[in-house]
């Protein structure tokens, strides 16, 4: 049974969790600049590639694709470690025993990280579209609001993954086996329509195929699309379900 | 007197192993009481149980007059586990104020609870650049910032100095003697004349439940390690 909800104790999670990376000052500045590097480094490798007559260049649909992938994958690194050190440091156990609710701690790392991410993206789209030239026809902001639900949802598979992992060593596997389907099925690599169909069909289940629709429409279109809107309500949703399933497979007695 | 706690026919496994067999006992209020035993004699698993945290077979533990781990007790029971459990990343007095935050308490209670454990100089350290006691102290203070009803320690003196463990062992009786229930486990058995009332674990089986007084008497001797390794050979000595 999951106790009532507190918005009081969810934010004190936050806050926790928000002021232990306060303290770790290499991963506050990796969180910000490190995505703006790599980024750097993909558009330095298209910039001399010559574009073809009528075709968007290489480096606006990759980079922009990119601005969702980093929060995810970040996050969700981030996220399965911060829940397993929770486990084994006997914090987690001893925080079962207190008024906290599962919910509420899993929506305060949910919270926590996305106001990281949200600051990652605001730093990455600023570098991308000065820097590197990145054309973005939509709204930046879109863009920022999507790296954050993607972040989201990096956490909430991230909590949910660590419920599985017993170890770090298996924790960290659990980044290629969540992480690299989608991002090899999410139209990146190989447009959706030239897939197999079966490999379609698995596409159409994986989250990260809908942020990544999501960011294409922004580039694409200078007005908020239907479609970009679904894509984000769809990413924002699984992520919320993955946050539940997480708080369910949180036990807290145990052997 | 009232009891705590009180456990009813407890059976616990924990992989292949019968950790407790059927240990029925209890825990009067307001008072110390000591669990005492060897290590691996199912203290922790007990204690871990007392909390709700621990998964059981069969068998049955009330606490505070609620069935140990339902929500209604976790504002009113504190428990500090074996291994300091608090957040290395943060400093003394921010892991103070995050549990007294989720017991619903302010700053205040926080600091005074890092005070009460004689960290005030050491509130703005991390955890992580402290020694093992003082950890221990801070996984302490992070309990007794909740004000509970009943404080569930294991081992909470291990690795201390004597002139701290004498300290933690006054805070404990001036604990008892405002009202809060103790259950402190210890495999020391020096320790055990300072509780009002002992349990005395091997194996899983409850060996004594009695005061350091009674068991003195009982056994014929005022060492209370003597008495138990007296205790221990009766029994051996019925079993065969």
């Amino acid at each position: 049974m999951t106790a009532a909800l507190s918005p009081r104790l969810t934010a004190a999670t936050g806050g926790r969790v928000l002021r232990q990376l306060r303290h770790d000052h290499r991963t506050i500045a990796m969180l910000t600049v490190l995505p703006s590097l790599l980024l750097g480094l993909l558009y330095l490798l298209w910039r001399d590639v010559p574009t073809p007559p009528g075709q968007e260049p290489v480096f606006d649909r990759v980079g922009l694709t990119m601005l969702g992938i980093f929060p995810f994958v970040v996050m969700f690194l981030v996220t399965s470690i911060a829940m397993l050190r929770e486990r084994t440091s006997g914090t987690l156990e001893r925080l079962l025993t207190t008024p906290l609710s599962r919910l509420d701690l899993l929506l305060g790392y949910g919270a926590a990280f996305g106001l990281a991410a949200a600051v990652q993206a605001l730093v990455t789209v600023t570098v991308a579209t000065t820097l590197y030239d990145l054309d973005v026809a939509g709204s930046l902001w879109l863009v920022v609001l999507i790296a954050v639900v993607d972040a989201v949802l990096g956490v909430a598979l991230g909590l949910l993954a660590s419920a599985f992992a017993r170890s770090e060593f298996q924790a960290v596997q659990f980044m290629p086996v969540v992480v690299l389907p989608q991002f090899f099925l999410c139209g990146l690599l190989v447009p959706r329509e030239q897939m197999a169909g079966w490999l379609q069909a698995v596409s159409d289940v994986l989250p990260l195929t809908y942020a990544v629709e999501a960011l294409q429409e922004v580039g694409a279109s200078a007005d908020p699309t239907g479609t970009m809107w679904r894509d984000v309500g769809v990413v924002a949703g699984v992520a919320l379900l993955a946050l539940a399933l997480a708080a369910a497979t949180l036990r807290r007695r145990t052997g | 007197m009232t009891d705590a706690v009180t456990v009813r026919d407890l059976v616990v496994h924990r992989g292949r192993r019968r950790v407790l067999p059927g240990l029925s006992c209890a825990v009067p209020a307001g008072r110390v009481t000591g669990l005492l035993g060897p290590s691996g004699s199912g203290k922790s698993t007990l204690l871990r149980a007392v909390v709700g945290v621990q998964h059981i077979r069969s068998g049955r533990v009330t606490v505070l007059g609620e069935p140990a781990g339902s929500p209604a007790l976790r504002s009113r029971v504190g428990y500090v586990t074996q291994a300091p459990s608090v957040y290395e990343d943060l400093t003394v007095r921010e892991n103070a104020r995050h549990f007294a935050a989720l017991y619903g308490r302010g700053a205040a209670a926080a600091d005074a609870a890092v005070a009460d454990v004689g960290l005030r100089d050491a509130a703005g350290q991390l955890v992580g650049d402290l020694s093992g006691g003082q950890r221990g102290r801070v996984s302490l203070a992070c309990a007794l910032v909740g004000d509970p009803e009943l404080l569930v320690l294991d081992e909470p003196t291990v690795g201390l100095d004597p002139v701290l463990r004498v300290e933690l062992w006054q805070r404990f009786a001036a604990l008892a003697a405002a009202g809060t229930t103790l259950i402190v486990s210890s495999h020391v058995m020096d320790e055990a004349g300072r509780c009002d009332r002992l349990l005395l674990l091997r194996e899983g089986e409850l060996l004594s439940d009695s005061t350091p007084a009674q068991l003195r008497a009982e056994s014929g001797t005022d060492d209370l390690e003597e008495a138990f390794l007296r205790l221990v050979r009766a029994r051996q000595g019925v079993a065969a």
